[in-house]
């Protein structure tokens, strides 16, 4: 365990000094440092599955409180507590499966070949019926079912499992080492997808670029790029407007990138944007972070090539790998719906914004002679705000492109319930409460 | 700011010099062109720096030149082609050093103040030839506290985010999440706050504090676990931890340190600083600028010692506060006795605690340093002053500008140069008439005389008329001077004593235009000093012209000269009339 605390304080640092930047870096680390965590953690003989959700979600509370801005560092969390229950479900069911046949054939030996293969099968089948059940919180059928608490279920289970004797105890020996075998293996392929995600969302581009288009984007996002270079990978001819996006100017290096890859980059101010909007046929950007509502938090100025291209009539499309920036959003105390909750843009409790220096606008010596506190009554005249993000409201949004495909803004509430526990969610809320 | 970049500089620097023992941190940041003072309430800084190689080459504050005129060496400007002199940087007090500088502390055990002593000791003393150079960090924050005007500066810097990501927000330590809101308000958890209270822009306002109905807030910082009451107005101070705060309370522009307690009504002016557990009495107001401590002012000579000390440790912000803080850890027993005593308390009823009076530094002086802003009418005044200053630099120069146009070098020069040949010509006349004196009574050489009138000349850098001038005076006075009852007998003694050193001036008054001066002299005599000759002017004349001291080209062109010239002026050309006609003349035959 030491040298895991260790770990996490050193990614708590990184995170609470602003040193990791970009969503999909800050969700592969935590997704790395969970693995670990989990892959170290000393897993008690009974409620295998609880220790392992305590102990994640001890760490994911420090992680998300130290930086609560990098919404990817919950969304790994989450998901990662989702995997776990997931696979706990899974071997659950196949125990209890298990446990009936062993009931009906005594004499067969614990650990068998043909159990290992009879597994998969099993706990496949019980996956999706626990799904139903457990995974849909909004689905119809659960409300009329009464909501069946879900925790309880593996719980009785494995206390039933419990009660059942001695004799099964290397059959839990093995499932506990199952359990962590199959969580770190489905870790590993949610890192996987992490990285790869660029590249299944580049593989879209083709059916969304076509010839001769005209393409604009603002700031630099590493999807965005990848996209565009697949497209042209393809022999597909466009033109792409950057916007060098104030005040950290990333559109410059993305325009080198794109020059250097062989593409037709014009560069333009953010304040050109309207001027050019009528001679662009896509707007293609990245984002910070998808709102369960499907609005966007994505960098400062895409509001208003939002609101530019929705003038003009241009879509506007998001690329988002699903695993890294899809939210689960619990906003205000006041808001019930874990879902589709309603947010409040102009309050930056809300919306979750982080103002940055202002010696990223202006230079500090040029202008210190504004900001002399000793004359006047103490307060300078002068006053620079920085925010980082924008929230782009889902009605700006014509298309959400991820790796699993192209979606509607008001289908990410459907997407959110297929990658989280609807008792994760719960758990944060519990939690940002009781902060 | 990221030390990185400045550490891996020095590091490089220091393997291509080995000399190069110091890096020092500057920031750009201007001072205030009215008090002469940074936005950190430090004195105007000047640096001297080399713009190409950031070498520091003089160093120095404006407090020990109150005229704002620092002098640089000679030799700066000759060894090195360029410098760049800048008032507007501010010094971070972060310096990269390499072992040399600790040996050097340990040489010069008498460096009690980092800037003053070592820096400039450094920079000064060109045997060790170490350099010092300057890092300016531009993007990123960097800056000291080491008065109460940089803690509130500093304070309203991190407010305003310029040293994100340290900012309150960010989490590093404090076990809670403070939140920013609109206009700049930090809010932690679990703050009570009455829906009539008012917080305003630029606050922070730390855990679990209390503020009741219809309190004011801006511009402040509020610590954990305060109790604020009702009808409070705060306005740009800084509350720590744990202080309580009655009904009715006004504070501007304060420090107020843990603990202490602020009874009903109570109002503190601006720049007060109360120290640990300090307690005001009901409806007691706190003058401005004053510090109060539970601890009685040690006795002067304590805190000259104290005022020393603080200023050569970099740290401390003031030694009231760290004395106190350290001494309270100690004393909380005789604490409860001392309360008793408080009784008849300077801070009003049911106060604790001394007013500390000003310190030596005089208190003109603090509202420089303080935490209130500066006062308008101190800011009047200084506004006055420059003025004032400005006038007198603008008198000084339209005094200089007439010379300041052409080369004021070179007019001075000659200005001088008048002033020195006047005195030089009085010397030259009475040297050269004691010179004719001596000769004259010791029967020198006519040939020996005219040797020593030339050297005498050359040292005095005169022309040669000017020698014939002071020559012919003496002469004629000795004549004057040599018994005579009649005109006839005084001009036969001339004639005397001009035939006996009449060859001086053949020597001398070669020239037409020096014949011409000798006649204006003796003009000269015959009307001031000497009126004996006047009558026997043309006769004199005469004499001199058969004795060819004087040409007849030089008579000549004096009668021109003087044709234009007044009636009094021509009372020696008419008595002469008579020999010029003669000239003239016989002039003409030879034609």
């Amino acid at each position: 365990m030491p040298d895991v605390q260790a770990l996490v304080n050193e990614f708590l640092n990184k995170l609470k000094k602003r040193k990791i930047e970009g969503s999909q870096a800050t969700a592969k680390q935590t997704a790395e440092l969970l693995r670990s965590v989990i892959s170290q953690q000393r897993v008690p003989r009974t409620n295998q599955a609880g220790a392992l959700i305590d102990a994640v979600r001890a760490i994911g509370e420090q992680l998300i409180v130290a930086n609560p801005i990098e919404l990817a560092v919950g969304n790994i969390v989450r998901r990662v507590l989702h995997i776990i229950r997931e696979e706990d479900l899974s071997l659950t069911t196949a125990a209890v499966a298990e446990l009936n046949l062993s009931t009906v054939s005594d004499d067969d030996d614990d650990g068998g070949g043909g159990d290992q293969d009879d597994r998969p099968v099993l706990s496949a089948a019980a996956v999706a019926a626990a799904a139903r059940n457990t995974l849909r919180p909004p689905s119809l059928q659960m409300l009329l079912e009464g909501a069946p608490d879900f925790v309880a279920v593996p719980r009785s289970s494995s206390s039933g499992g419990d009660s059942e004797g001695k004799s099964k105890s290397m059959d839990r020996n093995s499932r506990t080492r199952k359990l962590k075998h199959d969580i770190i293996e489905a870790v590993n392929e949610l890192i996987q997808d992490i990285t790869t995600c660029h590249e299944l969302i580049a593989e879209q581009a083709v059916e969304h670029i076509h010839q001769n288009e005209v393409i604009l984007t603002l700031g630099s996002s590493k999807t965005v790029l990848e996209f565009l270079c697949a497209a042209k990978e393809k022999k597909r001819s466009f033109r792409v407007f950057v916007a060098e996006g104030a005040p950290r100017y990333q559109g410059h290096l993305l325009a080198k990138e794109l020059v250097a890859r062989g593409l037709q980059t014009t560069l333009i101010t953010d304040s050109a944007v309207f001027a050019m909007i009528s001679r662009v046929n896509m707007v293609i950007v990245g984002s910070h972070a998808v709102m369960a509502n499907g609005g966007v938090i994505a960098p400062v100025g895409m509001n208003m090539v939002a609101l530019a291209a929705q003038k003009h009539a241009v879509p506007f499309v998001v690329l988002a790998g699903s695993h890294k920036v899809i939210l689960v959003y619990i906003g205000a105390s006041t808001c019930r719906g874990p879902m589709l909750c309603p947010l409040y843009p102009h309050n930056p409790e809300v919306l979750l914004n982080e103002l940055r220096s202002p010696s990223e606008l202006l230079d500090f010596g040029e202008f210190s002679d504004c900001l002399d506190f000793g004359s006047g009554d103490g307060s300078p005249l002068l006053h620079v705000v920085n925010p980082t993000f924008d929230y782009v409201p889902p009605k700006a949004v014509s298309l959400f492109i991820t790796d699993t495909g192209g979606h509607n803004p008001s289908y990410m509430y459907r997407l959110i319930a297929d990658y989280y526990s609807a008792d994760d969610l719960v758990v944060q809320r519990r939690h940002a409460a009781g902060n | 700011m990221s030390l990185t970049h400045a550490v891996k500089e020095h590091k490089e620097r220091r393997k291509k010099d080995n000399n190069a023992v110091m890096t020092m941190v500057i920031k750009k940041s201007k001072p205030s062109p009215v008090i002469h003072q940074s936005r950190l309430g430090t004195d105007e800084l000047f640096m001297a720096i080399d713009p190409d190689t950031k070498q520091l080459l003089c160093y120095e504050e404006r407090g020990e030149h109150p005229r704002g005129a620092i002098s640089l060496e000679n030799s700066l400007l000759a060894d090195n082609p360029s410098i760049s002199l800048h008032n507007d940087k501010q010094d971070c007090y972060i310096d990269i050093c390499s072992q040399e500088v600790l040996s050097l502390f340990t040489d010069n055990f008498d460096y009690q103040h980092l800037r003053r002593h070592f820096v400039k000791g450094l920079l000064v003393d060109d045997i060790m030839g170490y350099k010092i150079f300057t890092h300016e960090i531009h993007s990123s924050y960097a800056a000291r506290i080491d008065n109460y005007r940089s803690y509130d500066t500093i304070s309203k810097d991190i407010i305003q985010r310029w040293t994100y990501p340290f900012v309150p927000d960010v989490r590093f330590s404090a076990n809670c999440t403070t939140k920013l809101e609109r206009e700049g308000m930090y809010k932690a958890p679990e703050i009570q706050q009455s829906r009539s209270a008012h917080i305003g822009p630029f606050t922070v306002i730390g855990k679990g504090t209390r503020i009741g109905d219809d309190s004011r807030i801006t511009h402040s910082v509020i610590g954990e676990g305060c109790t604020i009451g009702s009808n409070v107005s705060i306005v740009g101070s800084y509350i720590w931890n744990n202080v309580t705060i009655e009904d009715g309370c006004e504070l501007r522009h304060a420090i107020v340190c843990d603990g202490v307690i602020i009874k009903a009504a109570a109002t503190l002016e601006p720049g007060v600083v109360l120290s640990f557990k300090v307690v005001i009495g009901r409806e007691f107001v706190v003058p401005a600028y004053s510090k109060v401590s539970l601890f009685q002012q040690p006795t002067a000579q304590d805190s000259d010692e104290e005022l020393e000390y603080a200023d050569s440790s970099s740290g401390a912000i003031d030694p009231s506060i760290a004395d106190a803080g350290n001494k309270l850890n100690g004393d909380i027993v005789s604490e409860s006795s001392q309360i008793q005593d408080w009784s008849t308390s300077q801070l009003g009823p049911g106060g604790a605690g001394f007013i500390w009076s000003a310190c030596d530094g005089g208190c003109e002086e603090e509202w420089r340093h303080s935490v209130a802003p500066i006062p308008t009418d101190q800011l009047a005044k200084a506004l006055l002053a420059i003025e004032e200053d400005s006038e007198i630099v603008k008198v000084s120069d339209s005094a200089l500008t007439p010379s300041g146009e052409l080369e004021p070098g070179s007019d001075d020069d000659d200005s001088d140069n008048m002033d020195d040949s006047n005195v030089d010509t009085v010397d030259f006349e009475k040297e050269a008439e004691a010179t004719f004196l001596r000769a004259a009574q010791d029967n020198i050489a006519v040939d020996d005389l005219i040797l020593e009138m030339n050297s005498l000349r050359l040292s005095y850098n005169k022309s040669a008329g000017d020698c014939t001038g002071a020559l012919f005076y003496p002469m004629m006075k000795l004549a004057l001077e040599s018994p005579h009852n009649t005109a006839v007998e005084l001009q036969k003694n001339v004639a005397s004593v001009v035939s006996k050193w009449h060859k001086l001036f053949e020597v001398l008054a070669k020239e037409v235009d020096d014949q011409i001066e000798l006649i204006m002299k003796f003009e000269e005599m015959c009307l001031e000093s000497t009126k004996e000759f006047a009558p026997i002017f043309s006769q004199i004349l005469y004499l001199l012209y058969e004795r060819e001291i004087i040409g007849e080209e030089a008579i000549l062109r004096w009668d021109d000269e003087r044709k234009d010239a007044d009636e009094s002026d021509r009372v020696f050309v008419k008595q002469s009339e008579k020999f010029i006609q003669w000239l003239r003349e016989a002039d003409e035959e030879e034609d």
